[in-house]
């Protein structure tokens, strides 16, 4: 089966994300494919590479980075929402004038618009909300 | 957690997929959180893509509809308009909870008039607002294809 996962909560404040993350892994041990990750509402900030976890705690955003690579899956941040919270990808901090270094997209992470959310849930078998 | 399932067709091409039922759940305050507003946004993006869309609105989401809303003490943009222009983006199916009504001490006529001209019924102006009790709703949601809640 196809899934499409809406992951509408940041990191660490709500145990959301971390549910995803293991939904994740769970279904593509399974067998089954992924076929978008988005991230709305606060849940874009679990895109960002400057969160630095304490050590003995697991690392969020590391965590969907690594289940990307691993499985070429599709992490999408929402532009809108991403960009009322300071969430910028290179281009978008040029874009916005936020000067050089300020991008904060973490590897593994696309920013793209809101139409992307809907056509996961066209194309997905099942889309799985994960939030408050 | 909401789950869907909708088997694919395989190399259908995307104008001969047949549309899905797109089901948008809001059970936030207006104000308070940003869910409300966000969830606005997408459904507005949603409405180009042609798809079957109901939005319906339980807990402190029948809030959403409220009229007579200012927002002029608390410094946030008014949004309720929105939910009127919704009609003209083919969003006409506004599903409210009675029970979460009854529960906030609400009645039908505390929420604003959201009416959409039927363009399949010589363009008459009709109610968007279709209260339903939680057994309704909750037939309503078994029956989509896609159920998105903020």
């Amino acid at each position: 089966m196809k899934f499409g996962i809406l992951v509408n909560e940041g990191p660490y404040t709500h145990q959301a994300s971390d549910t995803a993350y293991r939904f994740a892994k769970a279904v593509l041990e399974k067998g089954h494919s992924i076929y978008r990750v988005f991230f709305y509402h606060d849940g874009v900030n679990n895109g960002s590479r400057l969160t630095v976890p304490p050590q003995d705690d697991r690392n969020v955003q590391k965590n969907w980075t690594e289940l990307a690579g691993t499985h070429n899956l599709d992490l999408v941040v929402c532009i809108a929402a991403a960009q009322r919270r300071g969430m910028l990808d290179e281009g978008e901090a040029k874009r916005h004038g936020k000067g050089e270094g300020s991008a904060n997209l973490a590897p593994g992470f696309r920013i793209s618009g809101l139409g992307q959310l809907i056509e996961m849930g066209i194309e997905s078998d099942s889309l799985i909300v994960f939030g408050d | 957690m909401t789950v869907s399932t909708e088997p694919e067709k395989p190399g259908a091409k995307p104008a001969e997929r047949k549309k899905k039922k797109f089901l948008y759940v809001n059970r936030k305050a207006p104000y308070g959180t940003i869910y409300a507003l966000e969830t606005l946004e997408v459904v507005l993006i949603g409405a180009a893509f042609d798809q079957d869309v109901s939005l319906a609105f339980l807990d402190d989401g029948v809030f959403q509809l409220a009229k007579g809303q200012d927002t002029k003490g608390i410094g946030m943009k008014n949004f309720s308009n929105t939910y009127r222009a919704l009609g003209d983006f083919g969003v006409t199916k506004f599903y409210v909870e009675k029970e979460s009504l009854q529960a906030r001490g609400l009645t039908i006529d505390d929420l604003q008039s959201i009416t959409y001209e039927d363009e399949k019924d010589g363009f008459k102006e009709k109610p968007s607002i279709l209260p339903v009790n939680r057994a309704e709703l909750t037939k309503l949601m078994s029956e989509q294809d896609v159920v998105l809640t903020f």
